[in-house]
């Protein structure tokens, strides 16, 4: 406490004007950012929840609505069923994904590999492919009469199921996406790993504790924070899911509905149904949900560390 | 005090932030205690290296094929003549040569756009570590939140305000929104907050130095491995950008790689039109390539970056 | 900071020059808006000259262009390819909502002329004397660009249906030709009998084909009045002849479970895994670029009937050029659009390999004389001619088609890949179909 108090107040120069000087030139350094923010992100928000209040129909045009987007969003059954699906997909994906990039990152910091350069950067690379470019590849390879899992099938006499049927086609974007973010999120935990001093886990090595030990007791509880905010990105991720699936749609136009992601429905809804209005209201309740469970993993992550 | 929100305060470890030069030093050390190397490990980290080097190792077989042979041949093995050279020149002339014309389309979003962004958030990041304002804690609270907002969700509202401005269907609507890095800007944040020394910043306003001097000649040298990174992320997000352009660019005079392969790909299933899925296959290739390089050449700077505590809470 | 100002400075010059820009394209405001133009006023608007923009995906439409120019020195277009169909309607609804970057003349498939003319996008093109060319085109593409007295497009280029085939597979087999669909039935089984890996088509639930389906065995599904619309997908009588075949090719998977246009489906035509595809007269270019290795194996049938010895068909596909409200240059663009779609510009269009849907080139004997080495030397046209001349003119689409038909995978897709029956599948597809409307005002089913 002493210790911290003389560095707040010593370091300053006493008089109260230069704070406020000083507190002026940190806005505009945050100034810029702020300023490109609110117009690229904060005003489309707010012009969304001006749409929410209306309705535009083919015919009679725009109309007042009040709340009624809003009430119907929550009577929804498809938007309800999206959400579900994302949800289960954060479930499993997020947790596969971030568990297999940690384990990676262990093993490239535990320095019992031989070529770890190369698998650094074989494992990182998918992160350069352009998520168009790798749905288009892993479609190609997806395909059951022609793909690679068709050459298999062939080969070996086997019949694997189609990865791309209603009931495999959501575990086969999970791989897609793991497949292109298990480097970058790898290489986040592995550079946390590098920093991680030494001596804190050198005393349990002379105790004689095991390796997982070590990684349990020592290594991951020093990376807790990049553990936290890749999490909260992931979850994020999880929840905008759109790319993959609209992609892929073409190849499996039953198994992926115009409904199957809540990001693919508001695109639906306002591209193709010009519903900006129910989009709009749909969207705004997708950001309030992601937010709760972004804040929920923050809180958790936080308090483990305390 | 000035860590965000999701993080502990960062601790001050001074030592390792100057990379590479002090990151060699706890390595060497533990050279002499290596653990001993496992081949067990390594065989099982190889499999994952092939989970991941298989799609591509897929593009850059098929990338050697013609149209015709890229239809009846086995998926994973080279086939037929090798078509590679031909198949880049093809690339490259389809069409008037249009795929040249998206390159330097996505080169220059990548420049303004990431460059921007990375301005943008270096700046950013460094005034919510090293000063103290009014309304410093709404702000990344704020940041975050909007992310959470499907990007789908902006995008009709985001087109009719750019469309009011006149600004669709020029490079400006691709090249504003992907100023913003929110995930830069975090970066920046917490690297800042470790990287210059408060002390150091004191020392040059006491010799008189304005904040903007004090910024460019002080903080911004200490920054760079910070930068580099964010410059990387940013590029690679500029670079992947889809969804945006998209909706914002009609012309394809304007569109980045990413539309302009769609567009391609999707020039088989229109009535007349010819399917070039091998151009498609090629142009994915060569789309990756610059990102590989650029990736390839950075490492040693930007994994250095990252250490440095960017991202360590 | 002053790099900051001189960047924002710099930005903001360049965003007034591209908005002076913008305003500056539309040139020639064109005067009153209902007022009949005379064919010396689109003369004059030519001779004056100024510039058009054309949304189209359409290839030969460039062929069209660089004539058009040479014609006429001082009309400059630029031929834009903003997406391939729903794309490329998002786009167009996008702009017209925005008020700023609608082009003058966009492509607009048959199917979804409704929407936008009921959203009273588009020009009435009567005023420049259009509903005069009822007699040069066929009825099926004349009937989708006109409502009431108002012709909303011109037709570009028309899908009369036929049945193509792979020749060397059902000879291979020894399977006939079918000429009814119960045929095709029986074809099917004795092809995927014979080899488990060959099917008689591809099919993965499609809107377009469903309907054309539906519209060939004489269904009436969708009727609007005004805006009273019908949605009848459950007793309609075409609806209940085309699944009870369909359900059984589903039911015995006598289907391959391939979408179109991807690139299986290519290697499936190449190949012989897929026998048969039933579409629209302008599959020939698609074959001759896209199926290059199965050159002489295909050829082209009428359309097996759904009663033995009639000879009704169907339209697929299909598209045609309409002229924006918004247009700041109506004259013009409705000057190139006639260009293009009635005199002229139609040859260099059949040159280019598009399938016309004006009269005179469909009874030309050059047209129908044609050889298609593709097809072993056969003179397709005469099938696909005909075929145009049998289409049933009381069908119409639903005036917001674009977004039923992007829904219908959702609900009738389910047919293809579960034990839902093709008929619950389309009475779901109603029911989305029904509900959308009433969403947007419509009085549906009332």
């Amino acid at each position: 406490m002493t210790a911290a108090t003389p560095l707040s107040t010593g370091r300053r120069p006493p008089a109260g004007t230069s704070r406020n000087r000083r507190g002026r030139v940190g806005w505009l350094f945050v100034g810029p950012f702020m300023a490109v923010f609110a117009l690229v992100f904060l005003a489309p928000i707010c012009y969304s929840l001006y749409l929410s209040f209306f309705r535009d129909q083919l015919v009679g045009g725009t109309s007042f609505v009040g709340l009624d987007n809003f009430q119907r969003a929550f009577e929804d059954d498809q938007f309800w069923s999206a959400l579900g699906r994302v949800a289960v997909f954060l479930a499993v994906q997020v947790p596969v994904m971030l568990g297999l990039a940690l384990l990676v990152a262990l093993a490239l910091d535990s320095g019992r590999l031989y070529g770890k350069s190369f698998f650094r950067i074989s494992v990182f690379l998918p992160y350069a492919v352009p998520a168009v470019v790798a749905t288009l590849m892993w479609g190609f390879i997806y395909g059951t009469r022609f793909g690679l899992v068709g050459n298999i099938n062939d080969a070996l006499g086997v019949s694997l199921p189609d990865p791309l049927s209603p009931s495999l086609v959501l575990a086969s974007i999970g791989n897609i996406v793991t497949w292109e973010f298990i480097g970058y999120n790898m290489l986040i935990f592995y550079s946390a790993l590098r920093v991680v001093p030494k001596s804190l886990y050198e005393a349990a090595e002379i105790d004689g504790a095991g390796q997982w030990r070590i990684i349990a007791a020592v290594k991951i509880p020093a990376i807790r924070g990049a553990l936290v905010i890749a999490t909260i990105f992931s979850v994020i991720g999880s929840f905008q899911l759109f790319n993959e699936p609209s992609i892929l749609q073409s190849l499996a136009p039953n198994a992926i509905t115009t409904y199957f992601t809540p990001n693919l429905y508001t695109f639906t809804l306002s591209f193709s149904g010009r519903q900006q209005n129910y989009a709009a209201t749909v969207s705004l309740v997708m950001g309030v949900v992601t937010m709760i469970i972004a804040y929920a993993v923050q809180l958790r992550g936080m308090r483990k560390e305390a | 005090m000035s860590a965000p929100p999701f993080t502990a305060p960062p601790r001050s470890r001074r030592t390792n932030h100057r990379a590479p030069a002090s990151r060699r030093a706890p390595r060497r050390r533990r050279t002499a205690d290596r653990p001993r190397r496992s081949v067990v490990l390594t065989v099982l980290m190889g499999l994952t290296a092939l989970y991941a080097l298989l799609p591509l190792a897929w593009l850059v077989i098929n990338a050697t094929k013609t149209q015709k042979n890229l239809l009846d041949s086995f998926g994973l093995w080279f086939s037929g003549d090798f078509a590679l050279w031909d198949n880049i020149s093809q690339t490259l002339t389809y069409d008037d040569g249009i795929f040249v014309r998206w390159f330097l389309n996505t080169l220059l979003y990548v420049v303004v756009g990431a460059g921007g962004a990375t301005f943008l958030a270096v700046l950013g990041g460094y005034g919510l570590a090293k000063f103290d304002f009014t309304g410093k804690r709404a702000v990344f609270a704020t940041v975050i939140g909007a992310v959470a907002v499907p990007a789908t969700a902006l995008a009709v509202p985001t087109f009719l305000m750019f469309s009011k401005m006149g600004l669709t269907n020029t490079p400006w609507a691709v090249i504003i929104p992907s100023l913003i890095s929110p995930f830069g800007l975090y970066l920046m944040w917490v690297f800042a907050a470790e990287a210059v020394p408060t002390e150091l910043l004191e020392a040059a306003r006491v010799d008189g130095s304005g904040e903007l001097r004090t910024f460019f000649q002080v903080a911004l040298p200490l920054l760079t491995p910070g930068i580099v990174t964010v410059l990387l992320f940013t590029m690679v997000q500029t670079w992947n950008n889809y969804f945006l352009p998209l909706i914002m660019i009609k012309d394809p005079d304007w569109y980045p790689l990413t539309l302009g392969l769609n567009a391609w790909n999707q020039q088989a299933s229109t009535a007349g039109g010819q399917p070039v899925f091998n151009l498609v296959i090629t142009g994915a290739l060569l789309t990756i390539v610059p990102l590989v390089a650029a990736f390839l050449l950075l490492q040693r700077y930007w994994q250095s970056g990252l250490a440095a505590g960017s991202v360590k809470g | 900071m002053r790099t900051m100002t001189r960047r924002a400075m710099r930005g903001v010059g360049l965003l007034c020059a591209a908005a002076l820009s913008l305003t500056a394209c539309g040139s020639s405001d064109d005067s009153g808006s209902d007022k009949a133009v005379s064919g010396g006023d689109l003369r004059a608007a030519l001779r004056e000259g100024g510039s058009i923009t054309v949304w189209a995906w359409e290839p030969t439409l460039k062929q069209v262009v660089t004539d058009f120019q040479k014609e006429y020195p001082k009309v400059k277009v630029k031929l834009v390819n903003a997406g391939t169909g729903n794309d490329q309607y998002t786009a167009l609804q996008n702009a017209v909502q925005a008020g700023s970057g609608v082009p003058d003349v966009a492509q607009v498939e048959y199917y979804a002329l409704g929407q936008f003319a009921l959203g009273k996008s588009l020009e009435d093109l009567s005023r420049y004397g259009a509903d005069k060319f009822k007699d040069a085109y066929s009825p099926g593409p004349w009937n989708a660009v006109t409502v009431d007295d108002a012709v909303y497009a011109l037709p570009m280029d028309s899908g009369p249906m036929a049945l193509f085939y792979n020749k060397k597979v059902l000879d291979k087999h020894q399977i006939a030709t079918p000429t009814t669909w119960d045929e095709y039935l029986e074809a099917a089984r004795a092809l995927h009998a014979a080899d488990p890996k060959a099917y008689i088509a591809n099919d993965t639930g499609d809107a377009g084909f469903t309907t054309s389906m539906i519209w060939q065995a004489g269904g009436t599904p969708f009727k609007t009045r005004d805006t009273n619309v019908t949605v009848d997908l459950t007793n309609d009588k075409g609806v209940v002849a085309f699944t009870k075949v369909w359900q059984k090719l589903i039911d015995e998977k006598l289907l391959a479970p391939i979408s179109s246009w991807s690139d299986e489906w290519y290697k499936g035509l190449a190949d012989g895994t897929i026998a048969t595809l039933a579409t629209g007269a302008w599959m020939p270019a698609n074959f001759v670029s896209g199926v290059e290795g199965a050159s002489g194996d295909w050829r082209a049938a009428a359309l097996p009937q759904w009663k033995k010895g009639e000879e009704v068909s169907s339209e697929n596909g299909g598209s045609s050029l309409a002229v924006m409200k918004a247009s700041k240059n109506k004259d013009l663009a409705y000057a190139f659009n006639e260009y293009a779609n009635h005199s002229e510009g139609v040859q260099a269009r059949l040159e280019g390999g598009a399938f016309p849907a004006t009269t005179a080139d469909l009874s030309s004997p050059t047209f129908l004389e044609q050889t298609f080495p593709y097809f072993g030397g056969q003179k397709a046209n005469e099938i696909f001619a005909r075929s145009a001349t049998q289409v049933p003119e009381e069908w119409s689409y639903l005036p917001y088609q674009v977004y039923a038909n992007s829904v219908f995978n959702d609900s009738v897709g389910k047919a293809y890949v579960s034990d839902t029956k093709l008929i619950d599948g389309l009475k779901a597809w109603q029911k989305a179909a029904v509900d959308y409307g009433t969403e947007q005002g419509f009085d549906v089913n009332k």
